[in-house]
């Protein structure tokens, strides 16, 4: 694991919304790395604080707490106005809903180029439009599409205009908040497919945000499960899957649909209660690694748990 | 819960032809399709956007757009044709009294300036014969049937303050509250998280056993009616392709495009290697279909496929399929191998 290359690091991150007197903490000491070229699934229901981490990343939102950097640069809080153009340039990001993320008022052309515009980076019009063409070809979508409005697409085709307006700024790490989310079943493969070929083309790094275990399980190479804030556990995602230990990640794994209808009949949905840990002060949780690359949070009673768990 | 095999049917929808107009041209929405629903069952619709499922629904309960008309056929509920249905007072009789609907998202079904109480009490009023402080206690019930804790407090509570997961609920409780015999889930937990959907489905089983009612799921996911559903059908560019018992179904798929559905399931992915994809699009509903409307896109079509639309062919008492593939001439395809082996899949201990 010492000889991949780390993108990005989050260290004890801490997210508050509210006034000074009374904060509410979003996010609370999230520590987790980005390799180079890998993909990272984050894992947790809504309001856990998942799209709250991708927003610090590219700062939207600001950081109360910890840093993250980027290629080794801490790029979160104040920085310098070289370091901010080269986050806007070199981090990208995906929504959710293609319905709602593209402005209606203009054409595919502007949509895909805005970006470029923010930027101010000294294109002709000819070198704009022929990276917008580019851009376009590489999701899959005709570069005439350009001079079309949004409301003259699909719902698959809308979110190709918004990978298309991610790639046009030549990023190295993409920030995918739950792409596939309000998409129908078929449209989801083709995307999922777009996404890891693109992958393998020039070499992206992705954070995956969703909701759906099944989905990250297919599609990252390691999985981070967050619940209130706080990351409960990370593995990769088949040792996540063999051996879940946190007793949140198993409550996410029993309500996976699966197309078995004899299986799903004998299933049992497992409900988390966060009650059952009974933190005290002697025995506060901690965040630690049990195998290597499987980290996950406990007590130190639970930790041993875990443990045993493990090695049968 | 019944059986397929009674011959107790609830609602019967017979060679159904839905049109709309647009801008001059004229949509056919739904292409004489024929389904019976069974009373107690639970039935899932399953298709993609755009393939009818939610107006085919629709129509029994008299929501169609205005540029939408019944173009043949016959719906029956209780002995009565309810495409002869004309008047607004007409459709009050079966729309939400004997069959209620529960939108997809409860973010915009519910009324933000009304508290939630208000909102459950107005179904009340409207379809029990209660009054006063009697049909507030009946609301205040429906919101503990549907799990919400301390129902008084939360009676008095607006949209804005309830969760996604409690806000589909009130939206359940609410449709509940009608004291239908039917209750539509129009893709019920699309909009949600998968640990809320699995509560969700769950209390939707729960009250049809309680209330003992007849449940139809439209949904596009696959995955997600195996747990809930005793029988599938699939529908495809407004026609219904297959339709069989849950099991059958899943284990024993005979429509090309049954296939393409389960396969293009992320749960069955295998990493490293590309989903399957349902190549091109939907027929363009605003021309004839000629053939089986989904042989454009089946890598696997047959000749005939192109030039007759195919009968359904029965696989068992329960089970058929509209495909040439099941004609006796045809040659024998087999579906793709990852599905073939669902009851394997599943992953979980059984017993």
């Amino acid at each position: 694991m010492a000889e991949r290359e780390k993108l990005l690091e989050v260290k004890d991150l801490r997210v508050t919304f509210g006034s000074k007197r009374r904060p509410f903490t979003a996010v609370d000491g999230v520590s987790f790395d980005i390799y180079k070229g890998e993909t990272f699934g984050l894992v947790g229901e809504s309001g856990s604080g998942k799209t709250t981490i991708g927003r610090a990343i590219i700062r939207v939102n600001p950081v109360s707490g910890g840093t993250i950097s980027y290629n080794g640069q801490v790029i979160s809080g104040k920085v310098s106005k070289a370091v901010d153009r080269q986050v806007i340039e070199k981090i990208q990001m995906i929504f959710q809903d293609p319905m709602a993320s593209l402005n209606e008022r203009a054409k595919v052309d502007y949509i895909v180029s805005e970006g470029l515009y923010n930027l101010h980076s000294h294109l002709t019009e000819a070198e704009r439009q022929e990276k917008v063409s580019q851009a376009l070809s590489a999701v899959g979508l005709l570069p005439e599409f350009a001079s079309r409005f949004p409301h003259e697409f699909s719902g698959g085709q809308r979110q190709r205009i918004g990978i298309a307006r991610a790639l046009i700024m030549g990023p190295e790490f993409i920030i995918a908040d739950e792409p596939i989310s309000a998409l129908d079943v078929s449209i989801r493969a083709q995307v999922l497919n777009l996404m890891s070929k693109l992958q393998k083309e020039r070499g992206l790094t992705y954070l995956f945000i969703a909701h759906d275990l099944s989905v990250v399980r297919f599609i990252s190479d390691r999985i981070g499960v967050i619940h209130r804030g706080k990351l409960m556990e990370l593995a990769e995602s088949e040792q996540l899957f063999a051996h879940p230990l946190h007793p949140y990640t198993r409550s996410l794994l029993s309500a996976i649909p699966m197309p078995d209808p004899v299986g799903e009949r004998d299933k049992r949905l497992l409900v988390y209660d966060p009650s059952v840990h009974s933190y005290t002060p002697s025995d506060p949780p901690l965040w630690a690694e049990l195998e290597p690359g499987h980290f996950v949070r406990g007590s130190q009673r639970e930790l041993d748990e875990y443990r045993k768990q493990l090695e049968q | 819960m019944s059986t397929p095999t009674s011959s107790d049917v609830i609602l019967s929808f017979q060679d159904l032809d839905i049109r709309f107009t647009l801008r001059g041209q004229v949509l056919n929405a739904i292409r004489g399709v024929s389904l019976d629903v069974y009373r107690g069952e639970s039935l899932a619709i399953v298709g993609e956007s755009g393939s009818g499922k939610s107006v085919f629904t629709k129509s029994a309960m008299g929501l169609l757009d205005a540029n939408g008309s019944i173009a043949g056929g016959h719906i029956w509920y209780d002995g009565k044709d309810l495409t002869t249905f004309t008047r607004e007072k007409e459709w009050l009789t079966i729309c939400g009294r004997e069959i209620a609907m529960v939108m997809q998202d409860p973010m915009t079904s519910l009324n933000p300036l009304k508290t939630v109480g208000d909102q459950i009490l107005e179904a009340v009023l409207l379809h029990q014969d209660l009054r006063g402080a009697q049909a507030r206690q009946a609301a205040v019930e429906a919101l503990a049937a549907v799990g919400i804790d301390d129902p008084q407090r939360r009676y008095k509570q607006y949209p804005h303050e309830f969760s996604g997961g409690m806000r589909q609920r009130v939206v359940i409780a609410i449709a509940v509250a009608c004291r239908p015999k039917i209750l539509i889930c129009d893709e019920p937990t699309t909009a949600l998280d998968v640990t809320i959907q699995a509560q969700i489905l769950e209390l939707i089983k729960t009250l049809q056993k309680k209330l003992d009612l007849t449940t139809i799921y439209i949904t596009h996911d696959l995955g997600v009616v195996a747990n809930v559903a005793d029988r599938i059908a699939v529908m495809y560019a407004g026609d219904i392709v297959e339709v069989g018992r849950c099991e059958e179904v899943f284990y024993n798929p005979r429509h090309p495009y049954t296939w393409a559905l389960l396969s293009s399931l992320p749960q069955l992915g295998v990493k490293g290697q590309d989903l399957y994809s349902i190549q091109g699009t939907p027929p363009n509903l605003f021309y004839e279909v000629k053939g089986d409307a989904f042989a454009p896109r089946n890598p696997q079509a047959l000749n005939i496929d192109f030039v007759e639309r195919p009968p359904f062919f029965d696989v068992s008492p329960t089970h058929k399929a509209r495909t040439w593939l099941l004609d006796p001439r045809a040659p024998k395809v087999e579906p793709p191998e990852h599905i073939r082996h669902l009851r394997q899949k599943g992953g979980y201990p059984h017993g």
